[in-house]
């Protein structure tokens, strides 16, 4: 008996928590499309000739400055305000080379009639706000008016390349996005490497030096390298105590030993996924970073 | 010995992969980042304010109360020290908080005035001003939401075990983020009363 209620209720809260799903999702925001070009038209308001004409533009400054600008246009940005997708949209493709932070977004919302120029933080200085506004405000806005939606776009983008144009940012690598990792990223990438190295290593010196000095110069050499990477002392502590004990005990207590490795070797150092490789070798975001900078208008 | 053998590799997966001593590290640093960005775009729109103030009062002088409200407040938020340790107390927090709010309130009332004013509304410099307020709202909301998030992680590796422990004995506490009702206070409509001189500011 009471197991049948239980059934029951148990599929109460299942058909609720589908429902409730459902309703969250006919709510949803919407959808950040993938970045597959620079210009990007969900309402196929530009022929495809528009499109290619404003794509090499956009790929001939992206090779000549570095600086990644791309156009979105959807047909509505609701229930969402156009800021709030427009940081989505941004954040999600990573405009702009990692580090320089120069990807410039502008994002046109058709049927709310609204337009943004989302900037990253690196070109903040060369468009800053009031330059953003006075290109959507004079530039774009009186050709939209006019339903000219190719010469707002098109007169919009130079606006912007003339004043990227003026500041000196890096020279635009062949190989964009790939690179700029530091010293420290290297490490933390071949953190696991390093780690099992160490292991061996202090296998080697307890076969030399007699288990308990290995275990303890391993522990050290160890927990040195984990205060580099944490900058904490007491991390380091417990991680030269537990190197300590695993290389004491490996040669012994094999089951257990690997037991221990695993584990700290999974989860004690992340190596962290720096640069969000572009996709297929076609073109992609960066790795740019916004913070909510730029300007917004109507039309 | 076997005995020992495990109770010692149980200690060093716990106190290693487990305590998330690592994740409460690089959370706490992560809100320390995300705070520092909000103070400094709190600080871009305090720093606008005078030059707001100024260009207004050229085209709309008899507007004192609405211009009187904006200074009082900014001079307000100019007076709290807002450092980074203002996250660990929650009593200075919400202070600067409603300091904050206060401006925020005061600032959009000026925006409503100014919409009498056409010479101003057209002015270029008034315009840019605009349009750089604008943009620093659209950035405060953004690191808003930012810190947010952060303390969010922050508090979530705080409370769920086993980390928990590790917060406990390294003394690691939650942290206050920006709160539901101090957002509807900020975000309620400037009220426009027609029919008396009643105090504007406050």
């Amino acid at each position: 008996m009471i197991s049948v209620r239980m059934i029951h209720i148990w599929v109460k809260i299942l058909a609720l928590a589908f429902l409730l799903f459902a309703t969250a999702l006919s709510k949803a925001e919407v959808a950040v499309p993938l970045l597959k070009s620079h210009v990007t038209d969900l309402t196929a308001t530009l022929s495809v000739s528009e499109v290619t004409q404003l794509e090499q533009k956009l790929t001939a400054f992206e090779k000549a400055k570095g600086s990644q600008v791309a156009v979105l246009i959807v047909p509505t940005t609701q229930p969402e305000t156009i800021e709030q997708y427009s940081l989505r949209v941004a954040e999600t493709w990573k405009l702009g080379r990692q580090g320089i932070d120069d990807g410039i977004l502008l994002l046109i919302a058709k049927n709310d009639r609204t337009l943004r120029i989302e900037v990253g933080y690196g070109v903040e200085g060369a468009l800053p706000d009031a330059m953003a506004k006075r290109i959507i405000a004079e530039i774009i806005v009186p050709r939209f008016k006019a339903g000219n939606f190719v010469a707002g776009i098109d007169a919009g983008i130079e606006a912007i390349f003339g004043l990227i144009k003026g500041e000196s940012l890096p020279p635009p690598s062949t190989q964009h996005s790939a690179g700029n990792s530091t010293g420290t990223h290297i490490l933390l990438d071949n953190s696991i490497p390093i780690l099992i190295g160490l292991i061996v290593l202090g296998r080697m010196l307890q076969a030399l030096l007699g288990r308990l000095v290995g275990a303890a110069v391993t522990s050290i050499g160890v927990g040195f390298i984990g205060w580099l990477f944490s900058s904490s002392i007491v991390a380091a502590i417990l991680i030269s105590v537990a190197v300590f004990f695993i290389s004491l005990f490996q040669s012994t207590g094999s089951g257990i030993y690997r037991n221990g490795r695993g584990s700290w070797s999974d989860n004690g150092f992340r190596s962290g996924g720096f640069g969000s490789g572009s996709s297929g070798g076609g073109f992609g975001g960066g790795g740019g970073g916004f913070g909510g900078g730029g300007a917004s208008g109507r039309w | 010995m076997r005995n020992l053998l495990l109770i010692v590799a149980i200690l060093c997966t716990f106190s290693l992969s487990g305590c998330g001593y690592n994740t409460l590290q690089s959370t706490d640093e992560q809100i320390k980042a995300s705070w520092a960005e909000v103070l400094n775009q709190y600080k871009r729109r305090a720093d606008l304010v005078p030059n707001l103030v100024n260009t207004v009062k050229g085209f709309a002088s008899q507007e004192k109360d609405v211009l009187l409200g904006v200074t009082t407040a900014r001079s307000r938020v100019g007076g709290i020290q807002a450092t980074p340790e203002l996250i660990n107390d929650a009593e200075a927090f919400s202070k600067f908080q409603n300091a904050q709010g206060e401006l925020s309130s005061a600032l959009s009332r000026l925006l409503v005035v100014v919409e009498n004013y056409p010479e101003l509304k057209s002015d270029a410099n008034f315009r840019d001003l605009q349009a750089q307020l604008e943009g620093t709202e659209n950035r405060i909301t953004v690191a808003r939401n930012r810190y947010i998030k952060a303390v969010q992680e922050y508090n979530i590796v705080v409370r769920s075990f086993p980390s928990n422990l590790t917060a406990m004995l390294f003394g690691f506490q939650t942290k206050p983020s920006f709160t539901v009702e101090n957002e509807q206070e900020i975000s309620t409509a400037p009220k426009v009363d027609f029919n008396a001189s009643n105090p504007t500011a406050k």
